[in-house]
């Protein structure tokens, strides 16, 4: 039998960095993860670490994770091909260069200082974008890092504070016994604990529903493709106005592409689909004419939770006081992760977090009955 | 209506589609290269006149047999060369044929991807002049071409004797065979080997042949470095009696062969750890239904066995895929060629024993060994990973991206897996098996998509 503070359910970015910020504050932390930690959405996502495009109500937690990762050596210990080079959204029409322009001035206030470039000066200040775009807006401190090297890294580091890291370690079983949580595991563990912490991603819709507050969450599986390394063009990481191609190059030449939907292999597996990549090998040589002739090696997939408004679930459950909900980020939480496991460390420590979190609040689905 | 496909037109694919025809189902045939015959049997460019006795030696009767069967068959089902199977999935192979990508749904397929050399990399591996024993093989057959004037052969397996031979016989100077392989082992192995005795006797003919006419054979000699600023320039590699160098200008190099297994993979088959191939392998039946009900594997592709086998193995798989979709079949044939295979079977268990994996190589392999040349990842590189607590072949991959690059793992993701297991202290059945990814082979931007 295991003793803590905190049980945390789930090794993706959001659990690990929890495990990191409630260990550095002193407490007792057992992060539990079914496979191993960071190989799933938050591993094998696309690596954009962004706040342009999010809805405003989540600017305030993102800003603070670009704080979060201003520091990222001293926090995890590496750089994790971390670069700030700017997140650059384009538009395809006009109409979707209004809606760019109207996000700029909404989201003003919030320190994005977004820039907004017409065709010409887009061509100007970014020569390898395709002819087809009308227009983008630019925000200078977004970037993009490299995921498989980041989110494990968290979860290595809270274990380096003293966090228990258990990997291949399923959860099988979940009570609360009017005092505290007891969680067994397949690998025999049990663990006690005042709290207990829902960061289980895609599948974190479970364990809420066994405390009676079922949420209308489905799985998304991204397709995403890399390219073989090509000469450094790319110095933004990009994204289109209402969906479609993303694309971005790391330092050592490779382009890595995203776009449209995979499919689920079984419940833990997901494969891009033939249909996605081609549409990015056909689409991508518009928006980025130089891919023309390249070469893409690999493609790949994940598996990450939606929510029907696109917002994800972070605070108090509200059936079962101890019990922390953080998932259905919508295949957004890369970015984000570090800063929702610092507010729900500040929910432990000193009962609230230090920005606001209500608009995430799991009671919105309350209404919804979940088929 | 959905199609019966078969994928490779090697020994066990052309095999595969002859026995389809001869019972009136007509399959489409793909295959990546321009001729059918596969790589044992590779054939030369349609204008080149040479012999099939020059190229293929004891084995000419076969390789005309095989590549008279595909020309006679080739107007009657449908072939399509020069096709490569980059995915599967949902029932269908995604295809790419002169810049075009295509769907291809099945029925029922019959997978008969082959194999490639296995790599054990050295130091100086990467540098031109370099090649893998089935490379060097290819350019000999395919083009007329020797890869050097002064050419290393190293590694193990029956492909080693046979390349020296072939080489030597086309007028090239092989300065040394270098066999891994002690000759004690090889003694072991005689019992196993006896169960063919034909198959013995040619490897025992390349040997002596290579002895008569002066060219030296090492055996117990292990390859250490290969040397040289622009290209290969010498050879270094130790014995019993101590170490010894080489002048040369090429070397060509390898451990046996490894299954290509990745379509398996992707079209969902079972794997299972194969101790005598050192690999995960798709799990197939005597009649070679593999675990998912509309694929069939034949040949090398699904565990080494050579291209008799694979042909015999291409057909028995052929009159399964038949039987179940209700044709009657010659009722004595499975039996007879089951029993065959069972034989060839029992040899290559002597073979593997008489080229023995080389147990040494993963913990005498430098950190400096570059062991992913797509990726440049170093032995110590994986190492390091390693010494950071992940033991899980994909994990490893994910932090040094051994395995991510443009070869998938295919050359290096054998000896990555032996440095990992060494590292680790796990056995290497226990590290996890790399996952398949599409594309097998890389796919250009701005394809064309057929409606």
């Amino acid at each position: 039998m295991i003793e803590v503070d905190a049980v945390i359910i789930g090794g993706g970015i959001v659990g690990a960095s929890a495990a990191l910020f409630l260990s550095k504050a002193g407490r007792r932390v057992a992060l539990l993860e079914r496979d191993f930690c960071g190989s799933h959405s938050s591993g094998v996502n696309y690596g954009g670490v962004r706040r342009q495009g999010r809805p405003l109500s989540q600017l305030p937690l993102s800003q603070r994770a670009h704080e979060l990762w201003g520091q990222l050596p001293q926090l995890i210990g590496i750089d994790g091909e971390y670069q700030r080079s700017g997140h650059l959204k384009l538009a395809r029409s006009l109409n979707d260069l209004h809606a760019l322009q109207h996000y700029a001035v909404s989201s003003q206030g919030f320190g994005l200082d977004l820039q907004l470039l017409d065709r010409h000066e887009l061509r100007a200040r970014f020569p390898w974008v395709g002819d087809v775009t009308a227009g983008a807006s630019f925000c200078p401190d977004d970037g993009h890092a490299n995921p498989r090297l980041v989110s494990p890294a968290f979860a290595q580091t809270a274990r380096r504070h003293g966090a228990q890291v258990h990997e291949q370690c399923a959860v099988t079983a979940v009570e609360h016994d009017g005092q505290r949580f007891r969680v067994s595991t397949q690998t025999g563990l049990e663990l006690h604990a005042p709290w207990l912490l829902n960061c289980a991603g895609a599948w974190a819709g479970t364990l809420a529903a066994q405390f009676g507050e079922a949420v209308p969450m489905h799985a998304g599986h991204p397709a995403m493709l890399v390219t073989e390394p090509l000469p450094l063009v790319m110095n933004a990481s990009t994204g289109v106005e209402g969906g479609g191609i993303y694309a971005r190059q790391v330092a050592r030449g490779n382009c890595v592409l995203g776009g449209g939907q995979g499919f689920a292999l079984d419940d833990a597996r997901a494969r891009p689909g033939q249909h996605a990549v081609i549409e990015i090998l056909r689409q991508a040589v518009e928006l980025y004419p130089f891919l023309e002739g390249a070469q893409a090696i690999r493609t790949w997939s994940g598996t990450e939770g939606y929510l029907p408004d696109r917002q994800p679930v972070i605070g108090h459950s509200s059936t079962q006081p101890g019990l922390l909900h953080a998932f259905g980020f919508a295949g957004a939480g890369f970015q984000i992760g570090p800063a929702v496991g610092q507010a729900l460390t500040e929910i432990i420590c000193s009962g609230a977090s230090k920005t606001p979190l209500d608009a995430f609040s799991i009671t919105r689905f309350h209404s919804i009955s979940v088929a | 209506m959905k199609a019966v496909v078969i994928i490779g037109a090697g020994p066990a694919g052309i095999r595969s589609a002859q026995t389809l025809m001869a019972h009136g189902v007509r399959p489409v045939l793909l295959d990546e290269a321009a001729r059918g015959g596969g790589q044992i049997y590779r054939r030369q460019p349609e204008n080149f006149k040479r012999s099939a006795v020059k190229l293929y030696g004891f084995e000419a009767r076969k390789a005309s047999g095989l590549h008279q069967t595909i020309d006679a068959l080739r107007g009657q089902l449908d072939y399509r060369p020069e096709t490569l199977v980059w995915n599967a999935e949902d029932g269908a192979l995604d295809t790419l044929h002169e810049g075009r990508a295509a769907r291809l749904e099945f029925s029922r397929v019959i997978v008969a991807t082959g194999a490639t050399d296995r790599i054990l990399p050295v130091s100086g591996w990467t540098l031109p002049g370099v090649y893998s024993l089935g490379a060097a093989q290819i350019a000999l057959k395919f083009q007329g071409c020797a890869i050097g004037e002064r050419v290393a052969l190293c590694g193990s397996g029956p492909l080693l004797y046979l390349v020296a031979y072939q080489y030597a016989k086309a007028g090239a100077r092989v300065v040394a065979v270098l066999d891994s392989s002690p000759f004690s082992a090889q003694a072991r192995a005689l019992p196993g080997l006896l169960s063919q005795p034909a198959t013995l006797a040619k490897g025992i003919y390349y040997r002596s042949w290579l002895t008569a006419h002066g060219i030296p054979v090492h055996q117990g000699a292990t390859l250490k470095r290969v040397n040289g600023e622009q290209r290969v320039q010498s050879v270094e590699w130790s014995n019993a009696k101590g170490e010894h160098r080489l002048d040369c200008d090429a070397v060509a190099f390898a451990h046996g062969l490894r299954s290509e297994t990745q379509l398996a993979d992707l079209l969902g088959c079972e794997f299972a750890w194969n101790p005598l191939n050192r690999a995960w392998l798709p799990q197939r039946d005597h009649a070679g239904r593999s675990s998912v009900a509309e694929v069939y594997l034949a040949g090398d592709g699904a565990g080494i066995m050579g291209a008799d086998a694979a042909e015999m193995a291409g057909e028995r798989a052929a009159l399964a895929l038949l039987e179940d979709i209700g044709y009657l079949i010659p009722p004595q044939r499975p039996d007879s060629l089951e029993r065959s295979l069972q034989r060839i079977s029992e040899f290559r268990n002597g073979l593997e024993r008489a080229f023995a994996f080389p147990e040494h190589w993963a913990s005498e392999t430098a950190d400096e060994v570059v062991v992913c040349r797509c990726e440049e990842v170093l032995a110590g590189d994986i190492r390091k990973v390693v010494r950071e607590g992940h033991w899980e072949i994909n994990r490893v991959k994910a932090h040094c991206r051994i395995g991510m690059g443009r070869c998938q793992g295919r050359m290096c993701g054998a000896a990555a897996a032996e440095i990992i297991a060494c590292e680790s202290r796990r056995p290497v059945s226990e590290i996890g098996r790399l996952r398949a990814q599409a594309p097998i082979k890389p796919l250009p931007f701005g394809l064309e998509v057929e409606p």
